[in-house]
C-alpha cells in the first residue's frame, strides 16, 4: 500500500514542475507583463521599473524561474494584489467554507443519487426510470449558476423559505474556532447557529451537487443494470440467497466501484461550480475569493490557486484509487 | 469495391435486427445512421438543434431589432423594467438597458452558437494533431505529449479556460480560444487511446504486411477506424462549450458591451433582477439548458449509434 502511494505521489512531480513552468510562463504573458499584472492596470512606468527590479522582472528568465520555484517550495505564493494579504493566508481563512459546502453538495449528491440509480435499475423501464434518465439529462445541462438563480428565486425570494445569501445571519453573535461555521456552532455549545449556518449551506449545495447528482444517477444506473443479471448474481438467487443479501453484498457492493471513480472525478466540477455557485449565494468561500481575483486580475491569488487546485485534485484522485482496495479486494491481491 | 473490408468497431450487423440486416454488410456511417434515425432519442436532439441552428443563422430574418439596439430604452426606469406582454411591439419584454428581449434572444443564438461550434472545432483540431501524434508515432513523442495533456488535466476545465482567457484578453475571439485549448486534452487523449486499441487489429497487420508506410497506416486506416468517439465527444463537447461559454461570461471575461446579445452575459446581468424580473433569468437561461440537450441528445444516440457495446439491450 504505502510502496503504492509513494509511486504515484512521485508521478505527481512531473506534472506539478510542468504546470509550474507553464504558469510561470503564463503570468510573464499576461497582458501588461507581470509588474502590471502586480501593480494593476494604472501603474506609472517608474512604479513599474521599481517593480521590474525588486522583483527580479528583469533578469533571465531561468533565474527568474528559479526564484519563483524556490519561493513557491517554502509555500510562499506570494501577496494578494486586491487585499494586500499573503495568498495562502487568504486561502486558509476562505478554504474551510468551500470545504463545508463541497461536503454538503457531495452528501447530497451521493444521498440521492445513489439511490436513485439503483431505483430506476431495479424498476428498469418504468415510470421511475424514465424520470430520473430524463431528470439526470436536464440535471447534466443546467448551468450551475443558472440552477443556483432559480433555487434562489423561489426558495429565497418568492417563498422566504431559505436565507438567500451569505453563510450565517450577521445578527448572529457566533464564536468562530476553526472557520467551519457548522462545526463551530456544535462545538460552542451555540447550536442555533450552527442550524443557521447549515440553513446558509442547503440552496447553495442544492445547487453545486446537481451536476454530479445527475452524473452519479446515470453512472449508478447503467453499473447497476449490468451487475444485476451477472451469473453470480444468477447463482447466488439458485443458493436461496436471502434478496437483502444479494442486494446488498452482491449487487449494489460490485455496482459501486464506477460510482466510486465518478464522485472522485466530481471534484473538478465542484471546484469550479464552486466559483459560480458561491459568486451567487455570496458565500464568501475560496470560490468567490477566485472570482473576485478575476475580477481584479488579481494574478498571484490566480496562480496560486491553480497549483493548489491540481494538488488537491491529484491527491482526491489517490484516495479515490486507494478506496478501490477497500470495496474490491480483486484490486488488493493485483 | 473491395472484398475485404476491415472490421470497422461498431459496423457489425445485429443478426436479429431485421431493420438493419440487409443480408449484405453495411458500412459503419451508415449502420450509425439508420440507428438514429430510429431512436426519438436521436431525432428529437437533431429537431432542437436543427431550430436553433435556423434561428442563429436566419437572425437577421427573424429578429424584430438588431442585437445591440436599446429600442425601448425610454420605456425603462430604475424602478420599473415592462415584463412580456406589457408593452405592445415587445412580445417578451424589455431587459434593463431598454433592449428587446426576443430579439436579443435571437441574436444569442447565433453569439452563443458560433462560440460553441469554433471552440469545439478548436478543441477538436488541437485534440486531433496531438492524438495522431502520440497514438500515430508513439515512443517518446507520445510520452512527451501525454505528459503534456496530463498537465493540463491537472486543472479542472472551467479555470484551464479561465485562466486562459485572463491571458488573452476581453473579446469573443478569447473566449472560442480559452474554451477550445481547454477541449484539447479529451480530445488527444480519446483518440490516442482509441487508436492504441485499434493497433493490434488483424487489419493493421494485414497492411503492414502489404508493406504499407506508417505514415499510409496511421492516416489512412487508423485514424478513420478511430474517429467514432471521437465525434461523439465533440458532440456532447458542443453543449459544455455553450454551458462553459455562459459561465465565462457570468464571471467577466468576453468583453463587449454589457448589452451584447449573448444567452450567458443576459442571464448574468439579470442577478440583479432576479426579485422584479425574473424572466430575464429564466428566458435565456432556458435557451442555453434546451441547446445543450439538444447536444447531449444527439451525442448520446451517436455514441449508442457507433458503439455495439453501450448500446441497449
Amino acid at each position: 500500500m504505502l510502496r503504492v502511494i509513494g509511486k504515484r505521489l512521485a508521478l505527481l512531480v512531473p506534472t506539478l514542475f510542468g504546470l509550474s513552468i507553464l504558469l510561470f510562463l503564463w503570468v510573464r504573458n499576461l497582458p501588461g507583463g507581470p509588474a502590471t499584472a502586480l501593480l494593476g492596470e494604472k501603474a506609472t512606468p517608474e512604479a513599474v521599473a521599481r517593480i521590474n527590479e525588486l522583483y527580479g522582472f528583469d533578469r533571465p528568465l531561468i533565474t527568474q524561474y528559479l526564484t519563483y520555484m524556490g519561493k513557491l517550495l517554502q509555500g510562499d505564493f506570494g501577496v494578494s494584489i486586491n487585499t494586500g494579504r499573503p495568498v495562502l493566508e487568504e486561502f486558509a481563512t476562505r478554504f474551510p467554507a468551500t470545504v463545508e459546502l463541497t461536503i454538503i453538495a457531495l452528501i447530497f449528491a451521493v444521498g440521492v443519487g445513489v439511490p436513485l440509480g439503483y431505483l430506476a435499475a431495479r424498476h428498469n423501464g418504468r415510470l421511475i426510470d424514465h424520470g430520473s434518465v430524463v431528470l439526470s439529462l436536464i440535471g447534466i445541462t443546467v448551468p450551475v449558476f443558472f440552477l443556483a438563480f432559480i433555487l434562489k428565486y423561489l426558495f429565497a425570494i418568492q417563498w422566504s423559505l431559505l436565507p438567500p445569501d451569505g453563510r450565517q445571519d450577521p445578527r448572529m453573535d457566533a464564536t468562530h474556532y476553526t472557520q467551519f461555521y457548522v462545526l463551530d456552532g456544535v462545538l460552542t455549545g451555540e447550536y442555533d447557529a450552527a442550524w443557521d449556518a447549515f440553513l446558509h449551506l442547503i440552496l447553495p449545495g442544492i445547487a453545486l451537487g446537481t451536476i454530479p447528482l445527475a452524473i452519479i444517477v446515470r453512472i449508478t444506473r447503467a453499473s447497476v443494470l449490468e451487475v444485476q443479471n451477472a451469473d453470480y448474481v444468477r447463482t447466488a438467487r439458485a443458493k436461496g440467497l436471502r434478496e437483502s443479501t444479494i442486494r446488498g453484498s452482491f449487487i449494489l457492493r460490485n455496482a459501486m466501484l464506477p460510482v466510486v471513480t465518478t464522485i472522485g472525478l466530481q471534484l473538478g466540477l465542484l471546484i469550479s461550480g464552486a466559483v459560480l455557485t458561491e459568486t451567487v449565494f455570496a458565500f464568501n468561500g475560496i470560490g468567490r475569493f477566485l472570482r473576485d481575483a478575476i475580477f481584479g486580475l488579481d494574478y498571484p491569488v490566480l496562480q496560486g490557486f491553480i497549483i493548489f487546485i491540481a494538488v488537491l485534485y491529484a491527491l482526491i484522485n489517490l484516495i479515490v484509487d486507494l478506496s478501490y482496495s477497500v470495496i474490491d479486494p480483486r484490486v488488493r491481491v493485483q | 469495391m473491395s472484398t475485404i473490408l476491415p472490421p470497422a468497431p461498431g459496423g457489425s450487423v445485429a443478426p436479429n435486427d431485421p431493420a438493419i440486416d440487409t443480408g449484405r454488410g453495411t458500412g459503419l456511417w451508415k449502420d450509425a445512421y439508420l440507428r438514429l434515425r430510429r431512436n426519438p432519442q436521436a431525432i428529437v436532439g437533431a429537431v432542437i438543434i436543427g431550430l436553433f441552428l435556423l434561428v442563429a443563422i436566419l437572425a437577421p430574418i427573424l429578429a424584430p431589432y438588431g442585437g445591440d439596439e436599446l429600442p425601448g430604452r425610454t420605456a425603462v426606469t430604475p424602478t420599473t423594467i415592462p415584463g412580456p406582454g406589457e408593452i405592445d411591439g415587445f412580445p417578451l419584454g424589455l431587459d434593463r438597458f431598454g433592449g428587446d428581449v426576443l430579439s436579443k434572444l435571437i441574436w444569442g443564438a447565433r453569439a452563443s452558437l458560433l462560440i460553441g461550434v469554433v471552440s469545439t472545432a478548436l478543441g477538436l483540431a488541437g485534440g486531433m494533431l496531438l492524438g495522431v501524434l502520440a497514438g500515430g508515432l508513439g515512443g517518446w513523442v507520445d510520452s512527451a505529449i501525454m505528459r503534456f495533456v496530463d498537465i493540463l488535466l491537472s486543472v479542472p476545465s472551467l479555470l484551464l479556460a479561465v485562466s486562459i482567457a485572463a491571458m488573452l484578453g476581453q473579446s469573443t475571439y478569447a473566449i472560442m480560444i480559452a474554451i477550445g485549448v481547454s477541449q484539447i486534452p479529451i480530445f488527444a487523449r480519446l483518440l490516442r487511446s482509441t487508436m492504441l486499441s485499434q493497433r493490434g487489429a488483424d487489419y493493421i497487420l494485414a497492411a503492414q504486411t502489404l508493406g504499407l508506410s506508417r505514415r499510409t497506416i496511421t492516416m489512412s486506416h487508423l485514424l478513420p477506424n478511430s474517429m467514432g468517439p471521437v465525434i461523439v465527444q465533440a458532440t456532447l463537447s458542443l453543449a459544455t462549450a455553450v454551458i462553459d461559454a455562459a459561465a465565462l461570461a457570468f464571471l467577466g471575461l468576453g468583453g463587449g458591451l454589457p448589452q451584447t446579445a449573448e444567452w450567458g452575459r443576459m442571464l448574468t446581468y439579470a442577478q440583479a433582477e432576479l426579485g422584479v424580473a425574473p424572466q430575464l433569468a429564466f428566458l435565456p437561461g432556458a435557451c442555453i439548458v434546451i441547446t445543450a440537450l439538444g447536444f447531449t441528445l444527439l451525442g448520446e444516440s451517436l455514441r449508442e449509434a457507433l458503439d455495439p457495446k453501450t448500446r441497449k439491450k
